[in-house]
Order: structure tokens, then C-alpha cells, then sequence
């Protein structure tokens, strides 16, 4: 899938750019990208040292055992793969939280080191397992409690009436992710090859 | 009502942050006996070699959304729906946003903001795009970063399942905005 949608949007944007006469908009976007990208990810370098080190000790004080244990019904439902211990469990429920509260910049660190830990249950390393996508989806359709703060800055006071609207349709979002995961995990295009075929090009069907 | 408790939930917002550098440390140690410098440095440590890790998974999907974008791909893909759109009750002011959601923050505020200036912040498209813009987060951004972090490169359904998220978002931030508010 990603090689198709990667490919695609650059193919699509090389050729609508030749059309639109924006070809040279095209170059200089890619090389523009190429460096906002490196700067994005120093700049997350000191946030996600803040924030790991926070865990770390919400880890060792036990603290994140605890709030997973008390969300264990809906977490062993949600992702059946991941022992119900599992550290994962922890962080994928703060990572939610964080989101929830519409706290990005520690939900990512969050969310990272819950990817982490899943990938240590992850038998093919290269290929996500059904209990991340399932965190993904729900990560990015997650439930808004806390309005983005640039949208207060911008909105002002009318920011209140979107407040139960937000609500409502991130709610409508995350059951849908849920849906969409639960549902396209068991389809042949997606579904995980077990065992692995040895003899077939890896890339070929699966992706 | 509604109005208050929005206000004061966002207000509450800005405690949370300190409250929790400084909530976390006092349980470690005064329940636990945690040397929480000592650990805190230990986690920090992870911040530098996981931020590093994503560079390249990141220059890849960031490039790709940027050359789709500077194209003008998402006008055509406009004008193609819009009679689509105005048929469903979908407003196509607020399409661009719904498009532009998925691939950029920077890009989507750029046009939430677009929208507000030119229709101004009482009016439904602002409202809506407002709502649209908080019902969702970068999925191609999000997608890149978790699973470049840990070097997973068959990311599955993953982009499906996300994308279908975000549509349901966007006609559902439409139909509520219109059903609470007009």
C-alpha cells in the first residue's frame, strides 16, 4: 500500500505539475520538504527526551502498570494479540490520554514508545502487526476532549459551539478506525502471510 | 452552559502539562523511594536515537506530500467533486480542508485560517472546517513517524483504515455542525 501511495503522489504530482505549468513549485516543494523533514525530527529530539525520561519514572513507580490494570476490559478487546501485562498496554493507554487531551507533543513520545514495545511482539519486523494498526487508527481519529489550541487562538470565543461537535464526530471517527482495522485485517490483500512463502518476492502481493 | 465547560476544560489545559512533570516525580518518590533524576535520564536517553531513527521514513513521505500538494492536484481533484458534494449536502468550501487534513497540519491550518478571513468565524464553513480540523489528526505524518520509528516498512491496512477514519470524521464534523448549530 505505501509504495502505491507513495509513488502515486509524486507521479501525480510530477504530472499535474508538467500541466499546471507549476513544475518548478514541484522541485522546490520536494527539496523544501526533504529539509523541514530533518528539522522536524531534531526539534523532537529534546520533547522526546523530556518525555520518555518523565515515563521512565511513571514506569519504574509503577504508576503506568496501575492505570493500564484499570482499563484492562476495554484494552484486551481492542488488541487480543498483546498479553494483557504487556508494558504496551501502559503506554498505548497514555499515549490515548495524551491525545484525548490534546496534549501532541507528549502523546507522540507516547505513542512511540508503545510502537516499541509492540514491535517486540512483532514475529516479522518489517510488517506491522494487526495491534498496530489497530493503535494507529485510533491514534489518528482519537477523541478530542481539549480543543487544539490554534484553533482557540483562531476561533475565539465561538471556539465553545465546536466544542460538543468535535466530541461527536471524533467519536463517530474512532469507532469508524476501529471498524475499518477490525474489518480490512482479515481481508486477503491485507492479511498477514503465516507462514511466510520463502520463494515469493516479498513485496509482490502483500503491502 | 456548553460555554463554560468548554472554556474552563481549556483552561484546565494549560495545568496539565506542569502538573504532571511534577505529579510524576512526587509519586515516584515519596511512595516508591524512584531516584527519579537518575531514571529520568536513563528514559531521555531513548529521545535522541528515536528522533534520529525517523529522519528517513520522514524526508520520504514528507517529499511526496509536498510535490502532490505544490502540483495543484488537490484543485483538480476539487472541481472533479465538487457537483458530487453540493448534491450530498457536503459544502465544497470545506473541501480542501477534508482533503489537505490528512497530509499536512501546517497546510490544513493554512487553509482553516483561509477560511475564517474570508467568511469570518460566525459563519458555517468556519465552524465546520474548525471542527474538521480538530476531529483529525496528519494520518500520512502519524503513519511515517510510529512505524518509521520502530522500521516497519509494510504498513498493510494501516492507510486504509486511517483515511476511511478521516472521511467519516469529515461528513460526521458536517453533520453535526449542521444539525447543533444551523
Amino acid at each position: 500500500m505505501m509504495n502505491y501511495v507513495w509513488f502515486g503522489m509524486m507521479l501525480i504530482g510530477v504530472v499535474v505539475g508538467i500541466f499546471t505549468g507549476r513544475i518548478e513549485a514541484v522541485t522546490q516543494a520536494a527539496i523544501d520538504m526533504a529539509k523541514v523533514s530533518v528539522e522536524i525530527s531534531i526539534g523532537l529530539i529534546g520533547i522526546m527526551a523530556l518525555w520518555l525520561g518523565v515515563m521512565k519514572i511513571a514506569e519504574e513507580s509503577g504508576l503506568i502498570s496501575l492505570i493500564a490494570r484499570g482499563l484492562r476490559p476495554i484494552m484486551v478487546r481492542l488488541f487480543p494479540d498483546v498479553p494483557a501485562d504487556h508494558p504496551a498496554m501502559g503506554s498505548i493507554v497514555l499515549n490515548m490520554s495524551a491525545n484525548m487531551l490534546g496534549l501532541g507533543n507528549a502523546a507522540t513520545p507516547l505513542g512511540l514508545k508503545a510502537m516499541e514495545e509492540l514491535q517486540e511482539l512483532n514475529p516479522d519486523k518489517d510488517t506491522a502487526t494487526d495491534a498496530m494498526v489497530m493503535f494507529l487508527a485510533i491514534n489518528t481519529s482519537s477523541v478530542q476532549f481539549i480543543l487544539p489550541a490554534t484553533v482557540v487562538a483562531l476561533m475565539g470565543g465561538v471556539s465553545s459551539q465546536i466544542f460538543i461537535p468535535t466530541i461527536l464526530a471524533t467519536t463517530c471517527s474512532t469507532v469508524a478506525a476501529i471498524a475499518a482495522a477490525r474489518f480490512l485485517q482479515k481481508r486477503k490483500r491485507f492479511a498477514l502471510d503465516t507462514p511466510p512463502e520463502k520463494d515469493q518476492p516479498v513485496e509482490a502481493d502483500h503491502d | 452552559m456548553i460555554e463554560s465547560i468548554t472554556l474552563s476544560l481549556n483552561e484546565f489545559a494549560k495545568y496539565i502539562i506542569p502538573l504532571l512533570l511534577v505529579g510524576i516525580p512526587l509519586y515516584a518518590l515519596s511512595f516508591k523511594k524512584v531516584k527519579v533524576y537518575e531514571v529520568f535520564v536513563v528514559g531521555a536517553k531513548d529521545g535522541f536515537t528515536i528522533a534520529v531513527r525517523i529522519i528517513p521514513y520522514l524526508v520520504a513521505i514528507l517529499v511526496a506530500v509536498g510535490m502532490f500538494r505544490a502540483s495543484g492536484a488537490l484543485d483538480l481533484l476539487l472541481q472533479a467533486l465538487t457537483p458530487v458534494l453540493t448534491f450530498v449536502g457536503f459544502p465544497p468550501e470545506n473541501l480542501p480542508l477534508a482533503l489537505m487534513r490528512p497530509l499536512s497540519g501546517s497546510g490544513s491550518l493554512g487553509l482553516l485560517t483561509d477560511l475564517v478571513n474570508q467568511h469570518g468565524v460566525d459563519s458555517m464553513y468556519s465552524k465546520i472546517g474548525a471542527t474538521m480540523f480538530g476531529s483529525s489528526e496528519t494520518t500520512f505524518y502519524v503513519i511515517a513517524v510510529y512505524f518509521g520509528s520502530v522500521g516497519v516498512m509494510r504498513s498493510r491496512h494501516a492507510i486504509p483504515a486511517g483515511l476511511f477514519a478521516d472521511f467519516v470524521g469529515a461528513i460526521a464534523a458536517v453533520f453535526f455542525c449542521k444539525l447543533l448549530l444551523f
